[in-house]
């Protein structure tokens, strides 16, 4: 067992069954995950075997069917809902293929939105906003609409979103499968870069074995549950393992 | 997160402009059909409305309402005069008769005829030559607009009878006179009246000299004008000239009711200006419900993230209902501005057009209504999405 002063995610025996009887679906056959605080998990393998369910139940926004599971000290589903989603809004960062910025918004507000959902005044919200934007290197399109923005830009933009609010949990599903290759290295890289540190789990879901690199830990799933593990020495390792 | 709500709605201007369109058309349509059939409305009284000095009206029991008066007798007149509690009371006639003009064409007139004596009951508002002037022998006095329309005549006929090529309207003026029931009646003045529901030419004279155009019958007496003395209340009064004398006594209010009452009653008019305005509504919610749904659905996905990222269904249901809100003030002014500007522009034109405060009072409901059928269906599907739909293409 883990360290559970250093270990942000603990699962164990994590099923999730979808609909009943003959329609069930069983998305996850006891997947068991640690993610240690300072590192970046990637989750890999092929498509349909539970990764984006996994992520969603460690991230409290999905409830579980069975198996145990403890994210940053509670385990979320235990949570009464407004509670979970305050929760969420606190410790969560999310990061999606699809970027889900929202398109009537300027780049910064769209960075603001998690500390404007945790009642932040719209100032003091939209300061951290810039100051964010600053640190993905988009300070000049602050003013920007997504669509006026790259796929790149908007996934940084994206990644800005998710960090805003400090939180000690990240998590990114496919964050490099809607970009080219240059740019999701760029955006890869950029991410490693900000997001990871001492006092945050990241888990990224990925396909693209290309960035494999930027991760501590691979983290291999087939039909459910995990089946494999392998600790890797990160490309950006100076930084990590001085915090870790 | 207000504004980011209200950003959302306003970033996605087609929708945006549905929404406002369906909202702005119930709104115009609804407040303009209601001020035309109020305004129709109050045609139908505008006679007991133009003459504002007696307190009562009085006629035979079986009258439903002004425009179809059964004559009472003339010893009527007597037994309201005798009732404690009236000051005076005066009778007048009140008949369509047939008038024809000095180029030979018949119109069919409404002649009032005011007591001799005191001739109350007259036109609210003189255009030329005074109420007096009825004293004069066979005065008339018409409506001013009548005058100018219905009982102008061309300037020339050729021998058929036709007017000639380039002949022009004469409307009919002080000095000239026409005949009504064969006996002649001479124009002494022109006057102001509000447009009725009847159409025909309006025609004053006095009571005596009504009653020799009319034809001979055994009852002439159409209606008793009267006042309360004093200290009198006029509903108290009516109830008692009603059971003293057996005839129906109203007061000017009541009477105007019995007219609008008998016109919704016994015309189309309400379910015809009803199903405008149902129409209206109808509308609205499919315009603007339907759009206002897609515009959700577009978003849900954002209202997903913002679910994931922190959002609770309070605050995201807080936001969907400002956007309903804003949409449905915005679309409220446009369209009760509208209808009101329409209302200028036929102001003082054949159409009728009244916009009292009901009106928009109403609209403004109806709206509401609109906003909150049509933002309800969105807040069931914000409500029960589920925050793990972020995660799926
Ligand atoms: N809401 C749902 N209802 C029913 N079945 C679902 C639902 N969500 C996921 N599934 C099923 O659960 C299984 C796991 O899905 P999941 O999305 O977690 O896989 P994944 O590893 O993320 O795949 P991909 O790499 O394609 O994104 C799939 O068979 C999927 O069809
Ligand atoms: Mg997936």
């Amino acid at each position: 067992m883990a360290d559970t002063q250093r270990t942000a995610v603990h699962a164990r025996g994590i099923t999730k069954v979808f609909g009943k009887n003959q329609n069930a679906v069983h998305a996850l056959r006891g997947a068991d995950l640690e993610v240690p605080y300072g590192e970046l998990v990637m989750l890999v393998g092929p498509s349909g075997c539970g990764k984006t369910t996994l992520i969603s139940i460690l991230a409290g926004i999905l409830d579980r069917s069975d198996g145990s599971c403890e994210v940053l000290g509670v385990d979320p589903q235990h949570l009464r809902q407004g509670a979970r989603t305050r929760w969420r809004g606190e410790n969560i960062g999310f990061v999606f293929q699809q970027f889900n910025l929202i398109p009537a918004l300027t780049a910064v507000e769209n960075v603001a939105v998690p500390l404007l959902l945790l009642g932040h005044s719209r100032n003091k919200a939209i300061a951290a906003a810039e100051a964010q934007l600053d640190r993905v290197g988009l300070a000049d399109k602050r003013r920007q609409r997504p669509t006026q923005l790259s796929g790149g830009q908007q996934q940084r933009v994206a990644i800005a979103r998710a960090l805003v609010h400090e939180p000690k949990f990240v998590v990114c599903d496919e964050p490099t499968s809607a970009l080219d290759a240059d740019n999701g290295q760029i955006v890869m890289s950029l991410f490693a870069d900000i997001a990871v540190q001492g006092e945050r789990a990241l888990v990224v879901v990925t396909h693209d074995a290309r960035i494999f690199h930027f991760a501590d830990r691979i983290v291999r799933m087939d039909d459910g549950a995990v089946t494999d593990v392998r600790q890797q020495a990160s490309d950006k390792t100076p930084k990590l393992h001085a915090h870790s | 997160m207000n504004r980011i709500a209200i950003k959302m709605l306003v970033g996605d201007v087609a929708k945006y402009f549905g929404i406002l369109l369906g909202i702005t058309f119930a709104a115009l349509l609804i407040t303009q059909q209601s001020s035309i059939f109020t305004g129709l409305m109050s045609r139908t009284y505008a006679f007991i409305a133009d003459t504002s000095l007696p307190d009562l009206w009085i006629t035979d029991p079986e009258v439903k309402y002004i425009d179809e008066l059964e004559p009472m007798q003339s010893t009527a007149l007597d037994r309201v005069r005798g009732v404690p509690g009236v000051e005076w009371a005066v009778p007048m006639y009140k008949s369509i008769l047939r008038g024809r003009l000095h180029n030979g064409t018949f119109r069919s007139v409404i002649v009032v005829g005011l007591d001799d004596a005191t001739l109350i009951g007259g036109p609210p508002k003189m255009v030329e030559g005074e109420l007096a002037d009825l004293r004069r022998a066979d005065g008339v006095i018409l409506d001013v607009v009548s005058a100018k329309t219905r009982l102008a005549s061309w300037s020339a006929y050729d021998a058929d009878g036709k007017p000639v090529k380039g002949a022009t309207m004469v409307p009919m003026q002080v000095g000239d006179s026409l005949q009504i029931n064969d006996r002649r009646a001479v124009v002494v003045g022109l006057c102001e009246v509000s447009r009725t529901f009847q159409s025909q030419p309006v025609i004053y004279t006095t009571y005596s000299r009504a009653l020799s155009y009319a034809p001979p019958e055994r009852k002439q007496l159409s209606l008793i004008l009267a006042a309360a003395s004093p200290g009198t209340d006029p509903t108290e009064l009516a109830a008692r000239v009603t059971a003293t004398t057996s005839l129906r006594a109203r007061t000017s209010d009541e009477m105007c009711w019995d007219t609008v009452m008998y016109y919704v009653k016994n015309t189309g008019i309400v379910i015809n200006f009803g199903i405008a305005v149902l129409l209206g509504f109808l509308v609205g919610i499919a315009i603007a419900g339907q759009t206002f749904y897609n515009f959700t659905l577009d978003n849900l996905r954002y209202f997903g993230a913002l679910k994931a990222m922190g959002g609770s269904n309070l605050l995201l249901l807080r936001m969907v209902l400002l956007q309903a809100t804003l949409a449905g003030v915005i679309g409220y002014g446009l369209g009760v501005g509208a209808a009101s500007l329409f209302g200028m522009q036929v102001k003082g034109s054949e159409l009728a057009f009244r916009m009292t405060w009901h009106i928009p009072a109403i609209s403004g409901a109806a709206v509401a209504i609109i906003c909150a059928l049509s933002s309800i269906v969105s807040m069931i599907k914000v409500i029960r999405l589920e925050p793990a739909v972020v995660f799926r293409g």
